[in-house]
């Protein structure tokens, strides 16, 4: 009689690439990535992190209302996204909008969403940072935690039956692994056999739950076998290593028809979001050393420099461009009109109906008979 | 708000519930006395934690679970404080699982424990809906009485500002419509000192509707509610407001729109009388009942959807009650049938108005265009 001990006596590896310094780890096996590959992910972990920055600056300006940043965590949202094939369906959790800047959407694009104005693609519905782009295979953005999981399972599912060559991926960070959703959607893409990619952010917090709080296991990694899925812990700050593991997981989830788990470990540098001041529940120097020295950016940087595709020059144009074009940005969304009235009893259904339109119809009488109790300037 | 009815004595109300009326008589106190307005402001948060606080301190089976609760002092601060003094085995902070930690509550609660369960929203609540109905809701009457829930849901609910479809809806109808739950929306501090209490006393599962923009809302409190044995009863509305030409009915953060139209229509020689339902199951349809009779005339508002709301059970029950009294169609004030949507305009469009309630009265009075 022999139990399977609670934890095992070594923890399950780690999958990497490049080291701190930015250099390749002798005979580590990896997928080459080409020069212009390499700058174009570059130029978007950069321009990620400028954007997160600004956004942030102008929500502390009482600009926006609310956002959410994804500092610490560019080379997953960057380098997932590069290993990604366009039609594969992406239903992300809230901290992963690189995958969205990977995949086209404006700079433009983005501020409108946060400011809710006309030319939203989301109609002023959502909160600031809740994006989605049929158009980019990127899923609305939901708050509630993990329930795209199962929703995931059934999109590789449909993928599946259609015989398609894509795969539905799905992000969630360490503490929706908690989620019963989470127990749900993978079990069911087992047994479902659903070609999906479920890539986990481990970045060590959930909001102020530390990690060693919201589980006993040695992280998520060895839950995938738990469901009969094929698993692996990657270094998610090394751009490379969440490359060639995401490229990997994908061909196997569409030609296998099968799921696959990545835990990627890495670190939530900025606040949990804006309605969040992190020093309240853990160390400054804490939040520092990982800012500084174990930084995804710096260290990809640090790897296309010494290949000669990147120079400092380039650097600063880079910076300064993405900061002209994001300020400019903001000062269009801020100013454009927010959605007429209209927009409030669309897309409740597919077509309106009857009541709907009644509605419409009596506020539209409401608004122009009574024009003292509504703003000045008010769209119709 | 209490600042209009500063002049007025507070009215403390006769008890209903059977653990109330214990704890009155604990304290020697006879029901209906009338204490002048205290010159103590408590903020909403504050009251909610020491009502909390009392509980547990009384009750060593009490305990706090939810996500944020502890470390954090509560993700809107209404548990601060608790787990320093009560420690983390009874201000427990759970990992993100809304059907996990409802279903381990509703299970400590069968085991005889009386946990008060905080979700961050009631929107999130969904995600365990299942054990709030068919577990905590249920149990009581399928075993013949043999296995009670005595276990508090609380959180915010409704809309709060710019927080779109998911972070706004409210849940009063759909827990209420639910035998078997008690469902109570505090207004001011000293109803949700009051009703937590009385929740947490209860031996029956209570859904428990906060609002968040109530919370830092400051509102006069007196020497009894103060005291650690005060208690409101369940099932009984309030009067917020006397008044003879149109009974107005509301809950939560709308009653302060209500009182604030009251005043616009008194100055035009409208007479409001502005009900406090603070319970929304049971329903104190004799109060409501009472009040049309007098008024002939009823506007029932609520912030939430407006197909199966509150406002609809109130409208049957008074056509259903008092048909002959009534001088005037019922009017129903409610949120619009969609979801809310984040831009601010759009979202105080989708939202009852102090204007929309005063413009019902007046049609109610047959007194507008």
């Amino acid at each position: 009689m022999k139990f399977i001990p609670e934890l095992s006596s070594r923890r399950v590896p780690c999958y990497r690439v490049l080291d701190e310094n930015g250099r390749i780890i002798p005979d580590s096996d990896f997928i080459p990535v080409s020069e212009k590959l390499a700058v174009r992910m570059y130029e978007h972990m950069a321009t990620l992190q400028v954007m997160d920055h600004i956004f942030y600056e102008a929500q502390r300006q009482g600009r926006i209302s609310f956002y959410i940043t994804t500092v610490g965590e560019e080379a997953v949202n960057i380098a997932s996204a590069a290993a990604l094939a366009p039609d594969d369906v992406v239903l992300p959790q809230y901290r992963e909008p690189g995958v969205l800047l990977w995949r086209g959407f404006t700079l433009q694009e983005f501020a409108n969403q946060c400011f809710g104005n006309k030319a939203d693609h989301g109609k002023g519905r959502q909160m600031p940072v809740h994006y989605g782009s049929n158009r980019h295979s990127y899923f609305t953005v939901s708050s509630p935690i993990a329930t795209q999981l199962p929703q995931a399972a059934g999109v590789g599912y449909s993928l599946k039956m259609e015989k398609k060559n894509a795969c539905a991926v799905t992000f969630i960070g360490d503490g929706g692994t908690s989620e019963g959703d989470f127990h749900a959607g993978l079990n069911f893409a087992a047994v479902m056999e659903a070609p999906v990619v479920f890539i986990c952010r481990n970045n060590g917090w959930a909001i102020s739950t530390h990690i060693s709080e919201q589980f006993r296991s040695d992280g998520i990694v060895v839950k995938g076998q738990a469901y009969g899925i094929r698993s692996i812990r990657v270094d998610g700050n090394d751009a490379l290593a969440i490359y060639s593991a995401v490229r990997s997981a994908r061909e196997m989830a569409v030609k296998e028809q099968r799921p696959v788990l990545i835990e990627a470990m890495t670190y939530r540098v900025g606040h949990h979001s804006t309605s969040d001041d992190s020093t309240k529940y853990r160390a400054a120097d804490e939040i520092q050393y990982w800012k500084m020295s174990r930084n995804p950016v710096n260290r990809f940087r640090k790897w296309v420099e010494d290949n000669g595709w990147w120079s400092e020059e380039d650097e600063s144009k880079l910076r300064s461009d993405a900061r002209k074009q994001l300020l400019q940005a903001i000062q269009a969304a801020e100013k454009w009109e927010k959605p007429p009235l209209t927009e409030l009893f669309s897309d409740v259904y597919d077509v309106k109906t009857k009541n709907l339109e009644e509605q419409e119809l009596g506020l539209k009488e409401l608004v122009e008979k009574q024009p003292q109790d509504y703003p000045p300037g008010f769209h119709i | 708000m209490w600042g209009i009815l500063g002049r007025r004595a507070v009215v403390v109300d006769g008890g209903f519930s059977a653990s109330c009326l214990r704890s009155r008589m604990r304290s020697g106190l006879v029901s209906a006395r009338s204490y002048a307005a205290g010159s103590k402001e408590m903020t909403v948060r504050d009251a909610l934690n020491s009502a909390i606080d009392e509980e547990m301190s009384a009750d060593p089976k009490v305990f706090v679970m939810g996500e944020e609760v502890g470390q954090y002092q509560g993700a809107y601060k209404i548990t601060k404080g608790l787990l320093e003094k009560y420690g983390p085995e009874r201000v427990y902070d759970t990992p993100i699982t809304e059907a996990g930690f409802t279903g381990i509550g509703v299970g400590a609660a069968y085991a005889g424990l009386k946990p008060v369960v905080e979700f961050m929203t009631f929107n999130f609540s969904m995600q365990a809906i299942d054990h709030i109905i068919n577990s905590a809701a249920k149990s009581n009457y399928m075993s013949a009485g043999q296995i009670n829930v005595p276990i508090v849901f609380r959180g915010p609910n409704g809309a709060a500002a710019g927080v779109g479809a998911q972070h706004s809806q409210c849940y009063a109808a759909w827990y209420a419509s639910v035998p078997g739950l008690k469902v109570l929306a505090p207004y001011s501090a000293e109803d949700a000192r009051g009703l937590l209490k009385a929740a947490i006393r209860d031996p029956d599962p209570v859904v428990f509707l906060e609002n968040e923009l109530l919370y830092g809302e400051s509102f006069p409190i007196s020497e009894e509610a103060l005291d650690s044995s005060f208690c409101l009863p369940i099932g009984k509305a309030k009067i917020e407001r006397e008044g003879k030409d149109v009974t107005i009915t509301t809950f939560s953060k709308m009653v302060g729109f209500a009182l604030k139209a009251a005043e616009k229509l008194a100055e035009e020689g409208i007479s409001a009388e502005v009900i406090n339902l603070r319970s929304i199951r049971p329903l104190d349809r004799a109060t409501i009942n009472a009040s049309v009779r007098k008024t002939s005339r009823l506007v029932t508002v609520e912030e939430g959807f407006p197909q199966h709301g509150v406002c609809a059970e109130i409208c049957a029950s008074v056509v259903e009650e008092s048909f002959s009294y009534l001088d005037a169609p019922v009017e129903r004030i409610a949120g619009a049938d969609v979801p809310m949507p984040y831009a601010a305009n759009l979202e105080r469009l989708a939202l009852p108005q102090v204007e929309d309630i005063v413009r019902a009265a007046k049609r109610a009075c047959f007194r507008s265009k």
